[in-house]
């Protein structure tokens, strides 16, 4: 048996009926990162010795009967940007050199309290920036797909972890894609909850008005899982939500019959991959059987999305990585110059080549004499295109669309055209921008074997429906069951 | 005058909360450097600021007292700098939309009132300091102290309505008198727990426009601030005699020559880029918060000075320097309440315990002299029990020790004798041991009545009530 090809909800079945033990499973993972880390690269940190002492700690609660979840003893893997305690947290960059955080990100503590076993820190794009893990000041994540293709981004190591089966779910954050689009690439289940409905102390800010974390995973029940041990309101955090968490499980019945399917018109754009259309229509078409029905809808403001993101993203970027200045930890270059030199020569010395660009972009936009035209027209026009989808979801229960315009694009192919990079996040950003929950969830695979991700949009603080129908497709599917050979 | 000054201020007014603005640590004054710190304040990855209620709690007090418009809605930003006392590589501050705005408060000037405008109050958490001390003069390096990253503070932006050094130092005064009597900032201008920047400009007496302003920092004490502007003025009319123009820029006032010199100008400025805070909700402060503030604000020094000119009758001199503190007022307000006799109270509170306490640098809250053991003193000095002269160095142990004065008269056996029966009796005694002397003064020897009152007195080892020993004395000798 491979423990390695277990979902959450399958490994944790072994575990309960003692047919397997945690520290063995964990074992088993810590093998197949030696096996196939060479070549995908998904992991800037392997916990090794903190995995196996907390598997060690699972298998004793197991035996006990005591406090068990369905991630006790659960082998993951976390993303580089959630700050965990006593074990380095780089964000993929050079600046953070050094960095050990002294907390646990609230997420973390969450799913340690929940018994999760953690295997280590997942590559990204520094700072959670770029759409193909290209970024990282460490090297790049290779799809597990295809290795000389990107895993998209920036969770490009934790969608890889989880499609090569080094881990059994994983840990990413979102600020206009970051889960959904490398989950489509990957051919994995990405989930971006609401913002605000998980904490994000802890989690290190890229654009703190639109970063949300969310798990990577094999499967939507597994989604639902990792959902229910992350959500709810953190007193640390002033933007997290005071709501109830339901059990996410329950809303994984299958039936979608008289559900309202909105497909926005202009998610379905001339010029799009015909392979990813292709396979979006279909996954539409199996909606529609199982009893969905598709409505069109319209989101007019969709293509002011990129523009309003890259303004307001890189806003936020700019003021959040100026902590980053070489004085009390991390990085520091220069200290026999002035306190400007040593300013510029760390921040020079510590950013890679986006990151600068975002803080320029986001310097720019908030300048004086600017930032009317720029920072505050951009969040004006944010709030428009909230209200195009509250004015959606009066006709219909869930949107779907693709998740990115192409399948994983070949590393290198788009580093040295930034603007082409920023449009794979064409079909996610909004999601961000409007606060609401999203999904990406295997749906098909191009000719060259490629993953394909259909993306389903919700309702602020609906993830149960978004949850429900993702269940309803996969159901009907066996497109989620499929893994690479490596 | 040909000139007339056009000041407005900003100062900064530490809060006395206990934890910081957005994070649980201690906001105590004078703890070895980066003891009171934690991942928050100190800006580190991923953490976010939680607002502390009781600091919202105060800025709502102090709006209130200046009687400023509180916002319903207000918004936090960031203000975005590099410096090594910013852990956070910005400010999170107010902005376009402050807690409080269009306020005023009355000054005295001049033998007249004078109102200032207060343009807005709003929230902001303060910075760190830098260290650049012994020893380490000649490295390349400067330390960080980061204890007050994060205390909260509220900034009181006047309007220009200041004329001269004396409105803006009297203005500070009252603000400060405001502020201490919320107990919501100790008003500490040296350790800069309220602290003062100027903007000061001049124009022509009876021109509508203003002139170029220059900001004016560094002033930590009132002297300053009134050598600084008074400075200011001063160099600005000479630019304006000479044809030359004043620019824009901020300066800085050095103390040990009396000036103020150039720190930046407005092209060197920074530009802050502010831009409404992502983590933290606008703050909301609901009728409810303003009521219960407006419940628990304490009478303010102004109404209370001239509550104790009307009520008490006495003096608008004594009832200002008896408002000073609110703890002062109390004090006063008790031996009042003891004694009935607001005027010989103020006398003996404002007189002798400021004197003793002035001398010994202290505040009235440290002294063990309670208010009732005055009122007992005025007591028995009323009743003739005390002599006024006795009383004088009654109090003086009364001070020192904290004991009530019945105890310390009886001790020092210095009880006054006023009871007439008894001095008629020490009396008929004394003129009968001088026969010779009473039929002298009798026969028109009116001179020798001292020399009655000098027997008497050694008689009573100088215990008689002198005023009683005179009455009794005149209606004997007259017998």
């Amino acid at each position: 048996m491979d423990l390695t090809s277990l979902t959450i909800h399958g490994l944790s079945e072994k575990l309960k009926n003692r047919e397997t033990t945690s520290v063995e499973a964990t074992k088993a993972f810590l093998k197949r990162i030696e096996e196939v880390e060479p070549k995908v690269r998904a992991f800037i940190t392997v916990t090794a010795g903190e995995a196996l002492k907390s598997a060690g700690e699972a298998d004793k609660r197991i035996a006990k009967g005591e406090g068990i979840t369905p991630l006790t003893g659960v082998p993951i893997a976390v993303k580089d940007i959630f700050c965990t305690k006593d074990i380095r947290t780089t964000c993929a960059s050079k600046i953070l050199e050094g960095f050990i955080p002294p907390y646990d990100s609230t997420v973390v503590r969450k799913l340690k309290e929940a018994g999760a076993v953690i295997l280590g820190k997942n590559n990204m794009d520094e700072f959670a920036m770029g759409s193909s893990t290209e970024n990282s000041a460490f090297s790049p994540t290779y799809n597990p797909w295809a290795l000389d293709r990107v895993p998209g981004g920036s969770s490009g190591g934790s969608a890889a972890s989880v499609a090569a089966s080094e881990c059994v779910a994983s840990i990413g954050t979102d600020t206009g894609g970051s889960i959904r689009q490398p989950a489509s690439c990957c051919g994995v289940v990405g989930l971006k909850p609401t913002y605000g409905r998980v904490s994000r102390f802890g989690m290190i800010a890229f654009a703190s008005s639109l970063d949300q974390a969310g798990p990577f995973t094999k499967d939507t029940t597994d989604a639902a899982i990792m959902l229910n041990a992350m959500a709810g309101h953190d007193p640390s955090d002033s933007t997290s939500i005071k709501a109830e968490v339901p059990d996410y499980r329950t809303f994984l019945t299958g039936e979608v019959k008289g559900l309202k399917v909105g497909i926005p018109k202009e998610y379905f754009i001339e010029g799009m991959d015909k392979e990813v259309e292709a396979s979006v229509r279909e996954a539409l078409e199996v909606l529609k059987k199982a009893g969905a029905a598709l409505v069109p809808v319209t989101l007019p403001h969709t293509e002011y999305a990129v523009g309003v993101y890259y303004l307001v993203a890189t806003a936020e970027a700019s003021s959040n990585l100026a902590r980053y200045d070489g004085v009390k930890y991390g990085l520091r270059v220069d200290e026999t110059g002035s306190l400007l030199d040593m300013y510029k020569k760390t921040r020079d010395e510590g950013f890679g080549g986006e990151v600068k660009r975002r803080i320029m972009l986001g310097t720019y936009s908030l300048s004086a004499g600017y930032y009317d035209a720029y920072y505050k027209k951009a969040s004006e026009v944010r709030t428009l295109i909230k209200n195009d989808f509250d004015e959606a979801f009066k006709s219909c229960d869930i949107i779907a669309t693709p998740t990115a315009p192409t399948a994983a694009f070949k590393l290198g192919e788009r580093v040295e055209d930034p603007l082409t990079m920023y449009l794979s996040d064409i079909f996610t950003i909004s999601c961000n921008l409007a606060g609401i929950p999203g999904i990406s969830l295997p749906c098909g695979f191009t000719k060259e074997g490629l993953p394909v991700g259909l993306q389903l949009l919700g309702r602020t603080l609906d993830e149960g429906t978004v949850l429900k129908t993702a269940y309803a497709y996969e159901s009907a599917t066996e497109w989620h069951t499929r893994r690479p050979k490596i | 005058m040909k000139y007339e000054a056009v000041i407005g201020l900003e100062v900064h007014a530490q809060l006395l909360t206990d934890s910081k603005l957005f994070c649980g640590c201690s906001t105590r004054f004078g703890s070895e450097p980066n003891t009171q710190v934690c991942q928050i304040c100190l800006g580190m990855p991923g953490v976010l600021p939680v607002l502390n209620k009781k600091a919202v709690e105060f800025a709502v007090k102090m709006s209130l007292a200046v009687n400023c418009r509180i916002n319903p809605r207000s918004i936090f930003a960031r203000k975005n700098y590099f410096y090594p006392d910013l852990p956070k590589g910005y400010q999170v501050s107010q902005y376009t939309e402050p807690l409080s705005e269009h306020g005023h408060l009355e000054i005295d000037i001049d033998g007249g009132r004078k109102r200032i405008g207060i343009t807005r109050i709003h929230m902001e958490e303060d910075a760190g300091k830098l260290l650049h001390g012994e020893g380490i003069e000649d490295s390349n390096f400067s330390f960080v102290d980061l204890n007050r990253t994060g205390v909260p503070l509220i900034e009181i932006v006047s309007e220009p309505d200041m004329r001269t050094s004396d409105e803006a130092v009297a203005y500070l005064k009252a603000l400060r008198d405001i502020l201490v009597y919320l107990r919501i900032c100790d008003g500490n201008m040296e350790e800069g727990s309220f602290r003062c920047d100027a903007n000061v400009s001049v124009r022509l007496m009876g021109a509508e426009k203003l002139g170029t302003k220059a900001e004016l920092k560094n002033m930590n004490s009132f002297k300053y601030v009134k050598e600084a502007i008074d400075y200011e003025i001063q160099r600005q009319i000479d630019l304006v005699e000479n044809g030359e123009k004043v620019v824009q820029e901020t300066r800085l006032f050095d103390a040990s020559k009396g000036i103020t010199a150039s720190m930046r100008s407005k092209e060197e400025a920074h530009d802050y880029r502010y831009f409404p805070e992502p983590d933290l909700l606008p703050l909301n402060v609901g009728a409810k918060l303003v009521d219960q503030a407006r419940e628990t604000l304490p009478e303010l020094p102004e109404a209370k000075r001239a509550r104790f000119i009307t009520d008490y009758a006495i003096p608008p001199y004594d009832a200002g320097v008896l408002t000073a503190t609110r703890e002062l007022a109390d004090y006063y307000e008790e031996v009042v309440k003891a004694t009935g006799e607001p005027k010989v109270s103020s006398n003996w509170v404002m007189g002798e315990l400021l004197r003793l306490l002035k001398e010994d640098g202290k505040d009235v809250g440290d002294c063990a002299l309670k208010p009732s053991a005055i009122a007992d003193l005025i007591g028995m000095i009323k009743k003739g029990a005390i002599s006024g002269k006795m009383a004088k160095e009654v109090f003086e142990e009364m001070y020192k020790t904290g004991k009530p004065p019945a105890g310390i008269v009886k001790a020092r056996g210095i009880t006054q004798i006023s009871d007439e029966s008894e001095l008629a009796g020490v009396i008929d005694r004394v003129l009968e041991a001088n026969p010779e002397s009473v039929d002298r003064y009798r026969s028109g020897k009116v001179q020798l009545f001292g020399f009655f009152v000098g027997e008497t007195m050694k008689a009573t080892k100088g215990q008689a009530n002198p005023q009683a020993v005179n009455k009794i004395l005149k209606e004997k000798l007259a017998g």
